[in-house]
């Protein structure tokens, strides 16, 4: 039992490499928080968007960040409703991500406000027949139940540590104290834990499905051709299993060299989120099939300008790199055991990310740089989107705050449920602190 | 009956006199106090105007008039003039249904309107409320000069999606948008099927010199950094019985303007007023992308029998002011 509290949580103090790490994350943060300083003086302007292309990389980058966090309800709910075991050491890291993108995605759309001082009118001026109420509803409701789903299954594993782990730095005793609710693993406290966490697993699918076809809803409620689509509810959603399970890799991969949980987090995990990211890719490529070759059978007027500009034209290198050298090569990859291997599979993931995030961009911009009515009389940057370094640094911005999160979240409490990687090994961690 | 009712004339007229007997007294008393107290008024303004330079400033009032008023008689409204416009502005005017019609057989892609909107509403030479397309149907058909505004559509995109009721639809058939509400989220513009929304991404043209002054929605001016604008019909020159400020402007006689429920619309060029109803009918009008279900309220006449070449446009605008 030692042996598991001590590789579990020995990464738990502060160290040179967290001040480093950390040191540049908020140098850049700093950097990037300059550029927003900038939008915010200046307006808008100084990022690429204008009149007919009027949202660019913040709403591409929102909806990536959406879709990223949806993967702590596939985790920790699905699969473990449905009684993976396997899964249990990667729910803490999947719930993770959930809170860190759900939360930094409140703030992404904030950056795209031209008048983010008028935040609150949103909510003193609702209008319920506006999906942008239904997404802040949804979105805050999501962030609330996996908020909730990263804090009680730790209740247990903050009591056990604060009692039992010598090495617990002194300062954050109290807050493990806090955090452990006087849990003494009395049998009415688990059964309240275990309802209450049943209970929020199932809350949290409506939840997570809402708030991807709720954000899907932004363009699929406009009439524009590529947005004009009765399938981007599911078509997000399996969208951003693909983006999801592939970050959750990418953290697994890192915190499993980084923190030494080689014994924990083994190959047939890396293997299994392999087949994971395998089958909701499949279903992606299902969904991506359905949205571009129906359209495309019929090549109606605006849906051929739209086809034509994605397939051939303006957005066409992107378009083929992220199809198929970002979902296509990646499945047919990881059809084969080798490629699960947790560097492989994780270098896959690489790639499947930063296409997911390509993706969101071929989702949001061509749409809008050819709208029904021709673009006149205006200047060549109104006609073209180029984003802007200022824009660029204000998305990036966004990353660094995840990473920060992250980073905090992972460094201060154990990666891995301590109690219950004990439980499912035959050990009980609490006898030694029951009263 | 006869007897009783000349009794009881007379006895009317008895009471009758009595009270015109009594209110003349009144009256002459209230006259001599009026009197009284406007000899006293006006010997107060009069020695207010002696002690004062005698400045006199000229102003243009809410409907559009040049008034002289001496300094000293101004005086600033207790209300927030900003916010009466706004209140104001949330009405429309009643029993009024606006409608605009564009004769694209009489448009020689002049731009006068565009010019007249841009100066109306404190816009950069690339910002558009209203901008003349070069249109060609297909391979087969005449090309043609198109102006394009809002549509005030009777079932607007743009107003269903705006999460704060910054923009919305009058009854009067005008959609305008609040800029002391608006968050700047662009969903909007992204719900307009017809591009007629801007969005001022950089500061203002003339901002400076406009700064202090009190926002106008009618007009959307000053218009604001952050902020969405676009075509109002002119919602200022409706309330006063004027013609758009674009409509006004047109030397070819390209634009109608008027009253569904009086189904007459003005031409600004001409001055004539024709019947809606005909001239839509005899006319073969249409609307823009009307599958779409917007209901737009500016209608288009095809562009048939031009008695002038076609031009293309040529006057792009190369930069960003």
């Amino acid at each position: 039992m030692d042996l598991i509290i001590s590789d579990l949580s020995h990464h738990i103090r502060l160290n040179k490499g967290f001040f480093l790490w950390m040191g540049f994350l908020t140098l850049a943060f700093l950097a990037c928080l300059f550029a927003y300083i900038q939008q915010l003086k200046y307006g808008l302007g100084v990022a690429g968007v204008r009149d007919y292309i009027s949202w660019g990389l913040y709403i591409s980058n929102f909806v990536f960040f959406v879709a990223s966090s949806l993967i702590g309800m596939l985790i920790s709910a699905v699969l473990g409703l449905i009684g993976m075991k396997w899964v249990h050491p990667i729910t803490r890291i999947a719930e993770t991500i959930a809170v860190a993108f759900a939360a930094v995605a409140g703030l992404v759309i904030v950056m795209d406000m031209g008048r983010p001082e008028r935040l609150a009118y949103v909510f003193l001026y609702a209008r319920f027949q506006s999906p942008i109420l239904w997404d802040v509803t949804v979105i805050t409701t999501y962030f609330v139940i996996s908020l909730l789903l990263l804090l009680l299954p730790m209740i247990p594993d903050m009591a056990v540590l604060y009692k039992r782990f010598a090495n617990l730095p002194s300062w954050l005793k109290p807050v493990y104290k806090v955090m452990s609710l006087n849990w003494s693993d009395h049998p009415e406290q688990n059964r309240i834990i275990h309802r209450s966490i049943y209970i929020l697993l199932i809350l949290i699918i409506p939840a997570a499905l809402s708030i991807h076809t709720v954000t899907s809803w932004l363009f699929a409620l406009t009439v524009r051709p590529g947005w004009d689509s009765t399938i981007f509810g599911p078509y997000f959603v399996s969208g951003a299993f693909v983006a999801g399970s592939a970050a959750v890799i990418i953290a697994m991969f890192f915190f499993r060299k980084n923190y030494k949980l080689q014994d924990y987090l083994t190959d047939l995990h890396f293997n299994n989120m392999g087949k994971v990211l395998v089958l909701v890719a499949f279903v992606y490529l299902y969904f991506n099939i359905n949205e571009y070759l129906v359209p495309g059978y019929k090549l109606k007027r605006a849906d051929a300008v739209h086809l034509r500009e994605l397939m051939s034209g303006h957005f066409a290198l992107m378009f083929w790199l992220v199809q198929v050298g970002g979902l296509l090569i990646p499945l047919i990859l990881l059809l084969f055991r080798r490629m699960r291997k947790p560097l492989p599979l994780t270098m896959i993931s690489v790639v499947v990310l930063i296409a997911a995030w390509f993706k969101r961009y071929l989702i949001v911009v061509p749409t809008m740089s050819h709208p029904f009515l021709p673009i006149q009389h205006v200047p060549e940057n109104f006609k073209v989107y180029t984003p802007t370094i200022i824009e660029v640094a204000i998305t990036l911005l966004s990353f660094i705050l995840v990473l920060m999160i992250i980073t905090l979240i992972s460094k201060f409490f154990p990666v891995i449920p301590l109690v219950e990687t004990a439980k499912d090994k035959g050990l009980d961690p609490l006898k030694s602190i029951q009263s | 009956m006869d007897e009783n009712t000349t009794h009881n004339k007379d006895g009317q007229d008895d009471s009758k006199s009595s009270r015109r007997n009594f209110l003349k007294n009144i009256g002459l008393l209230g006259a001599g106090v009026a009197a009284g107290a406007g000899a006293l008024y006006s010997g107060d303004i009069f020695e207010k105007k002696k002690a004062a330079t005698g400045e006199s400033k000229v102003l243009l009032t809410q409907d559009n008039r040049l008034v002289e008023v001496d300094s000293l008689e101004m005086k600033a409204l207790a209300k927030n003039p900003t916010k009466l416009m706004l209140e104001k502005g949330r009405e429309g005017i009643e029993g009024k249904r606006w409608v605009m019609v564009i004769d694209l057989s009489k448009c020689r892609n002049a731009r006068r309107c565009i010019a007249a909107c841009q100066d109306a509403h404190q816009l950069k030479p690339e910002q558009y409320h209203l901008n003349t397309l070069q249109m060609q149907d297909n391979a087969g058909t005449a090309p043609y000069h198109m102006p394009k505004n809002c549509q005030h559509c009777d079932n607007p995109p743009c107003v269903a999606v705006c999460p704060v009721d910054a923009t919305y639809k009058r009854g009067d058939g005008i959609v305008l948008i609040d800029n002391e509400r608006c968050i700047g989220c662009r969903f909007c513009m992204a719900a307009c099927p017809y591009s007629a929304r801007i969005f001022q991404w950089t500061t203002p043209k003339d901002a400076d010199r406009h700064s202090g002054e009190a926002y106008n929605v009618e007009i959307n001016v000053p218009q604001k950094l952050g902020t969405i604008s676009k075509c109002l019909f002119s919602a200022d020159r409706c309330r006063v019985g004027k013609l758009p400020y674009c409509v006004s402007a047109c030397p070819n006689g390209v634009y109608y303007f008027g009253d569904e429920n009086e189904d007459a619309v003005s031409n600004g060029t001409t001055q004539q007023t024709v019947r809606l109803s005909k001239l839509l009918r005899d006319n073969g009008a249409y609307q823009l992308m009307p599958e779409l279900g917007t209901k737009p309220r500016v209608y288009y006449l095809p562009p048939k029998n031009r008695l002038f070449p076609f031009e293309p446009a040529t006057d792009e605008v190369s930069k960003e002011g």
